[in-house]
């Protein structure tokens, strides 16, 4: 019988981290800024059909970056366990935060136990009544979670669009601006982004109960021209 | 949180979903003729721009009304309503779980289902109740909706076992269903503005209240009026009370001798 070979714990988790950092920055970037009225998600999707950005229960929106199957099981997965509890306990009970921990689990999980760990970063958004409520939590591939307050930054070269957005974020942005700042930070100084590979949507405090809602192409145009 | 594999995924299917996660109730056998309350006569009609649905408030257990203000036509989302006849209890856990199917198809599939997909859907869950409603918990829906594909109001009835009627003019249920039927037929026309198709449906619910003691009507002490609502290309609005109350001070002087 032959032995297998030793390998340190630290060169594994080392070995499985670099290839889920590859596997994400491979894929484009993703940003959400908080305004005034609620978060603006934004990403860089040249596909009209395969989404990056999606609701999942009310006040509450899913975005991921990496390889799509992976986030969009999560995604799904998400959404079940959203409407479970709101049918279970009242739509109120229904809050990112136990979303955000129970997304570490499964992608801290998977790194640990499997073979191959999710090559995803994902990032659950959630608006409150007043904006000094709202919250957005960062998943990393290994299941780390970053809770941040005005604005996060996924997928590859996530660390040079969160220093333009350090620079340019102000409280109490307009949409016209927070989605400007946002595709400013995204392209940076020396590259334009076609505005039909922007996909863009919004959580908005408004007066219905779903608060979810995409941004259609003209009105990227518009908001961003204008 | 729920994790499938590929062969057992639920996909869209919330009831499926809830089933998976041992969530449905289970429904005993046997026959006990249980005092529940029970929920009356609702309507909907078509008109030139969609469909008009309307419901009164009582609920009822025997001769005693148990409950005043009870909502049985609701939006069960952006272009369609549900109105619901029969046990108060059962009737309410459909329309919730109704509502969630279609929010969670939607969300689930990232596009929501057609009027007729929502039709059928709801059909599916009259047809699970009928175990249920051979112990007397019988749950009557009305479907109606703006059908987006074809610009049209569509309505639709349903029986105990599930079965699913579409109508093309108006449709009643409930206990008072066969005196708003008759006052809706003497004076439908396909081609009523919203105005006419409102009043036609409030005054329908009038002379149901006024033959069955089951179906209330207007409650000027309590303020407490019939729900009215229409479904266009514009979504579902429902009649501000102080329309509705407009309405029957209307019909009320009209009827005075």
């Amino acid at each position: 019988m032959s032995m297998p070979f030793y390998v340190a714990p630290e060169q594994v988790m080392k070995d499985r981290a670099d290839y889920a950092r590859k596997g994400i920055a491979r894929g484009r970037a993703l940003v959400a800024v908080r305004y005034e009225d609620g978060i603006a998600l934004v990403a860089e999707n040249p596909s009209e059909t395969l989404r990056k950005i999606s609701e999942i229960y009310d006040r509450i929106a899913f975005a991921g970056v990496g390889k799509y199957n992976e986030f969009d099981q999560l995604r799904v997965a998400g959404v079940r366990a959203a409407d479970l509890k709101g049918y279970q306990y009242s739509r109120d009970d229904v809050d990112a935060r136990s979303l955000a921990n129970q997304y570490a689990q499964i992608v801290g999980q998977i790194f640990t136990h499997e073979m191959k760990p999710m090559e995803v970063e994902i990032l659950v958004a959630e608006i409150g009544v007043e904006p000094a409520q709202d919250q957005m939590f960062h998943v990393l591939y290994d299941g780390t979670v970053f809770d941040q307050r005005d604005h996060a930054a996924l997928g590859g070269d996530a660390d040079a669009i969160n220093t333009r957005l350090n620079e340019t974020f102000r409280e109490g942005f307009t949409l016209e601006q927070a989605a400007k700042v946002a595709v400013a930070a995204l392209s940076g100084p020396d590259r334009v982004i076609a505005h039909s590979d922007l996909e863009m949507a919004v959580l908005s405090r408004g007066a219905t109960r779903r608060c979810f809602r995409r941004i259609p192409e003209s009105q990227v145009t518009s908001m961003l021209t204008g | 949180m729920p994790l499938f594999t590929a062969q057992e995924d639920p996909g869209a299917n919330f009831p499926e979903l809830l089933r998976r996660m041992d969530l449905l109730p289970a429904v005993g056998a046997g026959s006990v003729d249980l005092q529940v309350p029970h929920a009356t006569t609702c309507v909907a009609l078509t008109f030139s721009d969609g469909v008009v649905m309307a419901g009164d408030r009582r609920a009822t257990s025997g001769h005693l009304i148990s409950h005043r203000s009870m909502e049985k036509v609701v939006e069960a989302d952006r272009f369609s309503g549900v109105a619901i006849a029969g046990a108060a209890g059962p009737a309410m856990e459909m329309i919730k779980l109704f509502q969630l199917q279609l929010e969670h198809y939607e969300k689930v599939e990232g596009a929501g289902l057609s009027l007729e997909g929502k039709a059928n859907q709801l059909s599916m869950m009259v047809r699970s109740n009928l175990p249920a409603a051979m112990q007397g918990m019988i749950v009557v829906p009305l479907f109606a909706g703006f059908d987006q594909r074809r610009g049209l109001g569509r309505l639709w009835a349903y029986d105990v076992t599930g079965g699913r009627y579409e109508e093309h003019e108006y449709v009643a249920t409930g206990s008072g269903s066969l005196h708003a039927s008759t006052v809706i037929k003497v004076a439908y026309r396909p081609d009523m503005g919203r105005a006419e198709a409102v009043a036609l449906a409030a005054r329908s619910l009038w002379e149901a209240a006024d033959a069955d003691s089951a179906t209330g009507g207007p409650d000027t002490l309590r303020r407490i009026y019939p729900v009215v609502a229409t479904i266009t290309s514009a979504g579902w609005q429902r009649l501000d009370d102080t329309e509705v109350a407009q309405i029957y001070t209307e019909i009320a002087g009209a009827n005075q001798r």
